[in-house]
Order: C-alpha cells, then sequence, then structure tokens
C-alpha cells in the first residue's frame, strides 16, 4: 500500500517538472504607499500568468492569497515573480500579510 | 506597536506550538532541555542568517529560491518528525516486553531526542525569519521608534509563548498511560501539516501540479486567517481552500509514517509498566 503510494506520488511529482515557465504573459503589479497598484487586476481565464510584484516601499511586505495558494516575501525595493493560474472565472482576493490592510483583487475573466 | 505586537504574535504562535507538541512528546526524558533549548538558540540564529540573505535567497535558482528552501525546511521537519514517532513505535513494543527498556533506551541516549532538536531549530527558523525581516523593515524605515517596538515585539512573542506552554501544559496534564499516545497522533498530523505546506510551495515554484485549485472552501466556517484558524493549521494543517495536491501529500504522509509506526511497532500506543512507573520521575521534571 505504502509502496503504491510512494510510487504514484512519485508519478505525479516527475510528471510535472517540466511545465512551461518561460510563455507565460507577464502582468505588473507594484506596492507603493502600502497600496496595490493597480488594486484590481484582470487576467484571462484557463491560461498561467506571471504576476511581477515590486516593492517600492521601504519596507518588506508579504504577497499572500487563500484562494490563489501563494504566499511570497517581497523585500523592500525588490521584485518577485509569483506564478498563477490556470484560473476559474472569478474574483481572487490578495493581500500584504504584513500589513493586512494593504488589499487586492485578481479578476479572471 | 500593535501592528508589530500581532505580526510577531503570529509567527511566534507557529513555532511556539510546534515546540509545545515536542516538549510534551519528549516529556520526562532528560537531557530534552538541551536539545530544545539548544533548537530553539539555533533557530533564531539561523533566522537572522536567513533574513540577512532574504535577496540572494529570493534570487536564487532562478527566482524559485525562496518556495524551493520553504518547501526543503517543511519537508525536512516531516522526515525528522516521522523518524522519531517510527523510532518510538520501535521502542514502544519493546517496552511492553521488557519493563525497564524505555528507561534504558532514555538513559543511554539512543532516543533520537537530536530529530526534535532539529524540528524545534526549523520551526524557529521558518517563522523567525519573518519577524526579523519585518522588524527590519520597520526600523529601517523609521516607523514609530525603537522603544514601541521593542515592546510590541516582547508582546507579541511572550503572548506566542504562552500559547505554546498553555498547550504543553495541557498536553502533560493527560495521564502518563495516554500521553505516548496523543503525543504519537499530535506529532502525526503536525507532519502531515507540513507536509500540505510543503506541497503548496513546490506549486508556487511550479515544480508541482495543484490537482484542483479549490477542493472545498470552508473559510466561512473557519478562516485560515484567524487566530484559531492560523493555531490549527500549525497543529492539523487546516487549510481553508486546499488544492488536490495538498490533500494528497496530506493523506500520503499520514499513511505512510502511520503505517512505518504500524509496521515495526503495532498501533501506537500503551506503553508498558516502565512508563508507567516512570510517572513520579515526569511530576518531579515538570
Amino acid at each position: 500500500m505504502v509502496r503504491i503510494l510512494g510510487g504514484a506520488i512519485l508519478l505525479v511529482s516527475l510528471g510535472a517538472l517540466a511545465p512551461a515557465r518561460a510563455d507565460a504573459p507577464k502582468v505588473a503589479l507594484a506596492l507603493q504607499n502600502h497600496q496595490f497598484v493597480p488594486a484590481e487586476l484582470a487576467i484571462p481565464a484557463n491560461t498561467k500568468v506571471e504576476l511581477v510584484i515590486s516593492n517600492r516601499q521601504q519596507t518588506p511586505a508579504e504577497f499572500e492569497s487563500s484562494s490563489l495558494h501563494r504566499e511570497k516575501v517581497v523585500p523592500p525595493g525588490a521584485t518577485a515573480s509569483v506564478f498563477v493560474g490556470p484560473l476559474d472565472p472569478g474574483k481572487y482576493e490578495f493581500f500584504d500579510d504584513f500589513n493586512s490592510q494593504t488589499r487586492g483583487h485578481l479578476v479572471v475573466k | 506597536m500593535l501592528a508589530t505586537a500581532i505580526i510577531v504574535f503570529r509567527e511566534a504562535l507557529e513555532a511556539a506550538l510546534i515546540v509545545g507538541i515536542v516538549l510534551a512528546a519528549s516529556a520526562g526524558v532528560p537531557g530534552r532541555g538541551r536539545w530544545v533549548g539548544g533548537g530553539i538558540l539555533a533557530g533564531v540564529v539561523g533566522a537572522v542568517a536567513v533574513a540577512g540573505f532574504a535577496d540572494a535567497i529570493a534570487a536564487a535558482a532562478a527566482g524559485i529560491g525562496q518556495e524551493v528552501f520553504n518547501a526543503a525546511i517543511l519537508f525536512a521537519a516531516v522526515a525528522m518528525l516521522g523518524w522519531h514517532n517510527i523510532w518510538m513505535a520501535t521502542h514502544g513494543r519493546e517496552m511492553t516486553r521488557a519493563a525497564n527498556r524505555l528507561g534504558e533506551a532514555v538513559r543511554d541516549g539512543s532516543r533520537p531526542l537530536w530529530a526534535l532538536g532539529f524540528v524545534v531549530a526549523l520551526a524557529v527558523l521558518r517563522e523567525g525569519s519573518e519577524v526579523v525581516l519585518f522588524l527590519y523593515g520597520i526600523a529601517a524605515a523609521g516607523g514609530g521608534g525603537p522603544a514601541a517596538m521593542a515592546v510590541g515585539g516582547a508582546l507579541g512573542l511572550a503572548a506566542g509563548v504562552a500559547a505554546g506552554a498553555v498547550l504543553y501544559l495541557g498536553l502533560v496534564a493527560v495521564p502518563l498511560r495516554h500521553l505516548f499516545t496523543v503525543t504519537s497522533w499530535l506529532v502525526l498530523l503536525l507532519a502531515a501539516g507540513l507536509a500540505s505546506q510543503g506541497a503548496a510551495f513546490l506549486v508556487q515554484a511550479d515544480l508541482l501540479p495543484a490537482l484542483g485549485g479549490n477542493l472545498w472552501n470552508t473559510s466561512f466556517i473557519l478562516s485560515d486567517q484567524s487566530i484559531p484558524g492560523r493555531m490549527l493549521h500549525t497543529l492539523i494543517g487546516y487549510t481553508a481552500q486546499p488544492t488536490g495536491i495538498q490533500v494528497v501529500f496530506y493523506l500520503a504522509t499520514l499513511l505512510l509514517i502511520g503505517g512505518l509506526m504500524r509496521l515495526v511497532g503495532g498501533t501506537p500506543r500503551r506503553p508498558g509498566p516502565a512508563a508507567r512507573t516512570g510517572r513520579t520521575r515526569l511530576q518531579s521534571q515538570v
């Protein structure tokens, strides 16, 4: 049982090791004065997208979203990439975990 | 100050709960204080180092350094917790055969306390590095003044440690003949939850498929951003909106560690008479 399960996990992991990251369209998102700019981002449904997040603040931020399953620390002045999708249409909230009033939405159409 | 206290509390809470479980799982074992204390110390030193190299780590491995680093820490902790439980299961069977085996194994130091010390170090390192990064950011931006930051940080840390202490005291109040079973289960669920978090980081790094965006959504019952939600997230891996792969990793870890425990030593329960006579020693240490 254990061996079968282990084998299944290994297969799943191997099969997924070569996803196409490079061709994902890039979407820019900035953090400044404790706000996401833009606060609402529109992306196409069922498409993998690279969010390029620039932290233009002097303080570190943590881009986080429960519905997108993402959490990434972005040091002050740094830029970080977060891949999202392919997603179903809908509205997905994200926030700065170091400053939880700072919130934004991803609108997937 | 309040914002600082809340952030520090949240991160300290997660580490303190793990330390509470580890302390309860090793209750009454001589020398555990050294290992747990050493683990905390190593974790703090590691946290400062990781925060200092945050930029380099984030930029490593073509931008997925942070995800891979977090996943590696989480899976290392899972392996240590699993190793501890399997070792305990092996010796649990011996204990029921020979009355004094536990005492001997404990005294000659063969029990893998180092594994628990390592888990503590990893937990403190992971949560601590975010605290250091956050506090450094506030200090660098000159917000609030150092006194407010120190007070906020100390309050948050104290509250987090208090929660861990409450968990520990609650656990060691469990009669010793059940304590072994209870801590074995807690360590098992903790390991499964950490594995599911690790899987989430590998999905984020694009190294694993999500296998379904949100299998279910229980955030209307318990949001994982709330304090109780965060506590359950740490303790048993509660996630309001899990991906398929997280559920797979959770169940696989449960089955793998639980299966190996069963294989080597029967079900995780009932330490022999040795442990029962060890009760006085436990109480005198607590």
